[in-house]
């Protein structure tokens, strides 16, 4: 009894002993990934918890710059809900940037682009899909991929034309009785938005 | 009638030997009494019986909940899986910079609102005390951001000075991309960073979650690093359409940025809640099954003995008048 009592014991000892020596062990492979210094500092603060992962072990990897510029351009249009185009390949996106509509074609110089609301064609061959987007960002990298992050897209086709107008006299309105700044500025963006809408669907 | 004159004789017999067992009432009386004459010679049941009602009821509701979470975690992980196109273009475009070293740092700690759900708050915890102490130093200050009701009752504990903003009860409604983006504003608002690390939980499977940090930096801070290289220098060769200045299509980009991160990892830690808490539902519906296994066979063992016993005394108490 007394021996097996002790065997016990020691074989616990020994599985506490490996739990603790696994932190300290510098040859995992999961971890390369990670940002190295953070790691390092952390094990070095708090050995006794593992480091939290971060973002870019998560990432899907982008291509690296090619020497000659590719005949295709990739491209990525992201809102919260959905992903509405993932890493497709596409002939030119013309953008809504705030400075006028921008053209992208492959091997375009890496830019950072506000948007406003507006319309986003997507040119595939002789097709052409285009999209009502209400705000948000680009980025064209230098690897031909763009990235297009808005809150909110829509196919121009399922636009109602009447609730447009609808929407644009509601807000025209509440310029004209609006008080303060704010309110002017809300109603001011309905209005931008709604005129933008018109424009998409006559246009 | 010939039976009932043959009970009355046989009780009359018996009487002075058998009393105190009462052997010879109905079934249903027979429970009643037993609790009198516990201690007498049989085990009380009661409580044993007691106990098993209870862990059936306890079993009854855990399984509920088990559902319950099975359903809601079908709704949100189409969610969370969706929105996790949305911040990888800003780690491609800003880098992932866990390692920065700024001196206002806000760690913001994303937990839920509601209990038994295993382990993950504390994970949150314990990585954004983590962080706390990796970015502490002199000249250097960092600050809590809390989001939901259990980080809040284990950081106020100890380091109530250091919490800047508590924010419960946003899990109410299911959650969209504005009411976060208004949260977002909110933080931005109220709180002084030059980075902002948010700690959540990012859902893998029903049974692993991983903690994972995120940084957002600042505008400045990001124009600070571009120019010295390093992991932003990048940054530098892109041309910024748009704004007045650089530093305003980057204040808007950033606070972008801080929006679409939160929304992502609200929507991964409310996944990893659903998860956590389904499978922490599952584990106790299946230890009150357990436990209920194991009281049923405490309980009929005691049943039948008490059984037996009496049987023995009738017997031989009959044996007795016989011989």
């Amino acid at each position: 009894m007394q021996r097996q009592a002790s065997r016990f014991i020691l074989s616990r000892a020994s599985a506490a002993s490996m739990r603790w020596r696994r932190p300290f062990s510098t040859d995992l492979p999961a971890e390369a990934s990670g940002d190295s210094k953070f790691i390092d500092a952390w094990k070095k603060v708090v050995p006794n918890i593992e480091p939290p992962k971060t973002p870019f072990s998560y990432m899907t990897p982008r291509p690296p710059t090619p020497s000659t510029i590719p005949s295709k351009l990739t491209v990525n249009l992201v809102l919260p809900y959905d992903s509405i185009l993932a890493a497709k390949e596409v002939d030119m996106v013309i953008v809504p940037a705030t400075t006028g509509q921008m053209g992208v074609l492959p091997g375009h110089v890496a830019t950072i682009a506000e948007l406003k609301p507006g319309i986003l064609s997507v040119h595939e061959g002789n097709d052409v899909t285009k999209y009502f987007l209400s705000s948000g960002f680009a980025f064209i990298h230098a690897n031909s991929v763009a990235d297009i992050i808005a809150v909110e897209a829509t196919p121009v086709d399922r636009i109602d034309a009447n609730l447009v107008q609808k929407g644009l006299a509601e807000f025209q309105q509440k310029l004209s009785s609006a008080t303060s700044d704010v309110e002017k500025a809300e109603a001011q963006i309905g209005i931008d938005v709604h005129s933008a809408l018109s424009a998409a669907i006559t246009g | 009638m010939a039976m009932a004159a043959l009970r009355r004789e046989g009780r009359r017999f018996a009487v002075p030997l058998i009393s105190p067992l009462r052997s010879s009432l109905a079934p249903s009386e027979y429970e009643t009494m037993e609790q009198a004459v516990s201690g007498a010679r049989s085990i009380s049941t009661q409580i044993v019986r007691n106990r098993m009602k209870s862990v059936r009821n306890i079993q009854k509701i855990t399984k509920a909940m088990k559902m319950v979470a099975a359903s809601k975690l079908r709704a949100i992980q189409t969610r969370a899986e969706k929105s996790r196109g949305l911040w990888q273009p800003f780690t491609a475009l800003l880098g992932d910079t866990p390692s920065v070293d700024v001196k206002k740092n806000v760690i913001v700690t994303v937990s839920s609102d509601k209990g038994l759900c295993g382990g993950i708050n504390s994970t949150s915890v314990k990585i954004s005390r983590g962080l706390y102490k990796v970015n502490s130093g002199p000249e250097k200050e960092s600050k809590y951001v809390i989001l939901g009701e259990k980080a809040k009752a284990q950081l106020v504990r100890d380091s109530k000075k250091d919490i800047q903003l508590i924010i419960t009860e946003w899990q109410k409604n299911p959650l969209n991309y504005t009411q976060v983006a208004v949260l977002a504003d909110d933080i931005l608002k109220n709180v002084e960073y030059d980075a902002l690390r948010i700690v959540f939980n990012k859902f893998q499977s029903v049974v692993s979650f991983l903690p994972t940090t995120t940084t957002v930096l600042s505008p400045e801070v990001v124009e600070r690093e571009a120019e010295a290289g390093g992991k932003l220098g990048e940054l530098d060769s892109y041309e910024i359409e748009g704004g007045e200045t650089k530093s305003e299509v980057l204040q808007n980009l950033t606070e972008f940025q801080f929006s679409c991160v939160m929304f992502n990892a609200v929507l991964e830690n409310a996944c990893s809640e659903q998860g956590a808490r389904m499978s922490a539902m599952d584990s106790s519906s299946r230890n009150a099954g357990d436990m209920l296994d194991r009281l049923t066979l405490t309980y009929n063992r005691t049943r039948q003995a008490s059984i037996t016993t009496e049987l023995i005394e009738i017997i031989s108490g009959a044996s007795a008048l016989q011989g």
